[in-house]
């Protein structure tokens, strides 16, 4: 099981949090102004990388709040949590996994 | 290729086994090919096979990054079923169930396709409900599936609890008999035999680095760690890593990878006749022939290419099948592993022609793609080799997300996504 580093109560065990899937995917502000082609992005493409993925995390049985996640998708190593609305942090400055 | 009859198999023993040739060649890649597979799991080289075998293309390479088989094809449960909800499905996953029936002598190799019956549990109303409403519909495409009282359930598979003093009771099942398991490795071993026999180059331990495009859009070459393999038509089989595949190409997909867990217990003498799934409680056993339980657990929550998942996601299923088998609580457990599945939101497959010209992909198929196997290697076969979609695969577009025509099984699947 993983530990996650929730931004507002320290690390918790995986079994607390909900998954919230891709972060920084913004709902389009005008739906009906996009294409077909536009509307069908934002809904169900997805970058699901083999390396560092930005996704949402709820810890649901704790303080019950979203926050975001950098993850390395092959070791499921954290590389760091922040707060909704912070920006992405810079992944190149970030800690490699502890193999 | 050297056929196997008992002739041969009783000859061969009075030459100690020593007589019998590699089922298939490692050959060195070749500089160009009419088409290329990428991936050399059950659907990959079923695809070579059937391109080969009713389309009459012979040159045609099945590039795998490790070894044939060793992705999915080996990792899942070996469930086999059609009683899907939508029509477009129930065509689909029948179709394979249609070819599964005659694969040992279509491919003189024998996959041990065993249709013991698969039943379904259902543990609530609504369960019960969702169940009946597959049985009619199913029934109305001429899939067969039959309703089953908790005692007929019993009766059916005589290790199951149906006391009303679980937590889930068992309040009925639904049940098809066709369905069953098939053995995994055979599928991947006997359609290499096959194609390799039809001329197709099964090259292992050749992982696909980039895919060359021409001036025109049009897929030109495929780079790979051993060499630069030119061709026009590409088929894209990699499971879990499409995504990376095809972003290779320039195209973003419909996907989301996920690990997938499963595990084998101690063998054990035959005590488990059919296949059984439960949904609610999420779980999924048989037993192989060689004894082990075969246990099926569900998906880690997040996006992970990892192959291990959490152990507290097969705690949990084998909480339910404890509770279902009582006899099976001090059994041990040998083997856990994980598979990547790659699931669309819709959680039916991708098995289509691509904005990208000589591009193809047969994808998404999520928790549940080794039942289609021979299905959908042969529906795709057709794709790549007419350039158009066979009538079974055309509602399987990648455009159906654009135009909202899902064919939406993630309610109507069996398990828990």
């Amino acid at each position: 099981m993983l530990l996650i580093d929730c931004p507002y109560c320290g690390q918790r065990p995986e079994i607390e949090f909900a998954y919230g899937g891709e972060a920084h995917l913004a709902r389009p502000p005008d739906p009906s102004a996009l294409s077909d082609e536009q509307w069908a992005e934002y809904l169900y493409m997805r970058s699901n990388p083999k390396g560092r993925h930005a996704e949402r995390w709820r810890h649901v049985h704790g303080c019950g709040r979203f926050f975001n996640a950098v993850r390395d998708t092959v070791s499921d190593f954290f590389v760091t949590t922040y707060k909704v609305g912070a920006a992405r942090p810079d992944a190149a400055a970030m800690p490699k996994a502890a193999e | 290729m050297q056929t196997f009859s008992a002739f041969s198999l009783i000859r061969r023993a009075f030459g100690g086994h020593a007589g019998w040739q590699p089922q298939w060649r490692a050959p060195e890649p070749k500089a160009a090919y009419d088409a290329v597979i990428i991936g050399g799991g059950g659907h990959g080289l079923g695809t070579a096979y059937y391109l080969a075998s009713e389309h009459g293309i012979r040159n045609i390479a099945v590039l795998e990054r490790g070894w044939i088989g060793g992705g999915n094809t080996g990792r899942n449960t070996t469930i086999i079923r059609s009683n899907y909800l939508f029509d477009e499905s129930a065509a689909l996953y029948d179709h394979a169930v249609k070819l599964w029936e005659g694969l040992s002598r279509e491919l003189n190799y024998n996959v041990m396709y065993s249709p013991r019956g698969v039943m379904m549990l259902a543990h609530t109303v609504h369960d019960e409900q969702v169940f009946k409403r597959h049985v009619h519909a199913n029934r109305a495409n001429g899939v067969d599936n039959e309703w089953l009282t908790p005692q007929q359930a019993k009766e059916f598979c005589p290790p199951l609890n149906i006391s009303p003093q679980l937590r889930y009771p068992v309040l009925g099942a639904a049940l098809q008999r066709r369905g069953g398991t098939a053995r995994h490795d055979a599928v991947a071993w006997g359609y290499a035999r096959a194609a390799d026999a039809l001329g197709v180059d099964i090259i292992q331990n050749c992982e696909v680095t980039a895919i060359r495009r021409g001036f025109d859009g049009a897929v030109e070459a495929v780079e790979t760690t051993r060499g630069t393999i030119r061709t026009k038509k590409i088929g894209v089989v990699t499971a879990g890593h499409t995504s990376v595949v095809m972003a290779m190409a320039g195209l973003r997909v419909p996907l989301e990878s996920f690990p997938l867990q499963a595990l084998v217990s101690e063998p054990v003498k035959p005590v488990f006749p059919c296949v059984v799934m439960s949904n609610t409680v999420h779980a999924y056993i048989s037993q192989s022939d060689k004894g082990e339980l075969v246990i099926g657990a569900g998906t880690d929550a997040f996006v992970s290419y990892s192959q291990r998942g959490g152990l507290h996601v097969p705690a949990h299923t084998l909480d339910a099948i404890c509770e279902l088998f009582p006899m099976f609580r001090r059994m041990r457990m040998l083997r856990n592993w994980g598979g990547i599945v790659d699931t669309t939101p819709d959680r039916s497959p991708i098995i289509a022609r691509t904005p990208v010209p000589g591009l193809y992909v047969n994808c998404g198929w999520g928790t549940g793609g080794f039942k289609a196997t021979p299905g959908s290697a042969h529906v795709f076969a057709w794709t790549m080799a007419r350039d158009e979609p066979h009538r079974i695969n055309a509602p399987f577009t990648l455009e159906r997300f654009r135009d909202g025509k899902l064919i939406d099984e993630a309610a109507a699947a069996a398990v828990a996504h």
